[in-house]
């Protein structure tokens, strides 16, 4: 008997939250970038759940997209963790308020 | 069969997703989310999304943890999470936070008017993923593509030295 897809998406959510506490809780911007990269792959497993209960292949072309997406942003989000690095000395998120209002 | 492969995969996820946002060492951290990661690559299978599986590998696993680590090696974080933490209170809100939006997000999972199911198409996984792409998401295709090399161009002016 196979496994219905609610199960997927329940086990999505639990995925997403754990994402969510990890970016609040944590201090390393690293951290909160694996993090949020926890939580778009929990998104594109409801994707994928979706797409197989509707019998559509069109969810996994949009997980396609959001891993391209994914890629860039993580390629750009380090490079601008790096250039912080480099000028702060310092990688702790709550030094970073520069940009506050 | 199945759901016996089921339940020992998602444990496997959770436990993974729960070690990488709990140990203090990044590069742990790291470790914990490949296992994350190919874990959710099964259940792709599982679900039968065999081109993803394979990309959610090399994408996930093999390119992005790369750069990861890479950078995890060239900072060497791990100060920032031991001393006092002046905000502390404000960071264990974040738990009945994440746990309200748990169960929000599985009593919609669990009691959402679930669609008429379908089949997906017969015959290869990545033929029918290939034809999609290069058809009715042509024109996304090709602005990926510009979107990979802004990045690229955006990465090459931050990570200069003296920019």
């Amino acid at each position: 008997m196979s496994v219905p897809e609610t199960y997927y998406l329940a086990l999505a959510a639990a995925l997403f939250s754990i994402g969510v506490v990890g970016v609040i809780i944590r201090r390393n911007p690293l951290v909160i970038f694996m993090s949020i990269e926890l939580m778009l792959n929990a998104a594109n497993l409801s994707f994928v759940a979706f797409g197989h209960r509707l019998g559509s292949p069109d969810g996994q072309a949009l997980v396609f997209f959001v891993m391209a997406v994914a890629a860039a942003e993580v390629a750009v989000g380090l490079a601008i963790i790096v250039a912080i690095f480099r000028l702060r000395r310092r990688l702790s998120v709550d030094d970073l308020n520069l940009m506050r209002w | 069969m199945e759901w016996v492969s089921f339940v020992i995969i998602s444990l496997v996820a959770l436990g993974s997703a729960l070690g990488l946002i709990l140990k203090r060492n990044a590069i742990h951290g790291a470790l914990f989310l490949v296992t994350n990661l190919g874990s959710i690559a099964a259940l792709y299978l599982m679900l039968g999304a065999e081109f993803l599986a394979a990309a959610q590998v090399i994408v996930y696993a093999g390119a992005i943890m790369v750069l990861f680590v890479f950078a995890i090696m060239v900072l060497i974080p791990g100060k920032e999470e031991t001393g006092p933490d002046p905000r502390r209170v404000w960071r264990l809100l974040a738990l009945p936070a994440g746990g309200v939006l748990l169960v929000l997000l599985a009593v919609m999972a669990v009691t959402g008017r679930s669609p008429a199911p379908g089949r997906l198409p017969a015959g290869s996984n990545v033929e029918t993923i290939g034809r999609l792409l290069f058809t009715d998401y042509l024109f996304p295709f090709e602005l990926t593509s510009v979107l990979l090399l802004a990045a690229m161009v955006g990465v090459l002016l931050l990570a200069r030295r003296r920019a």
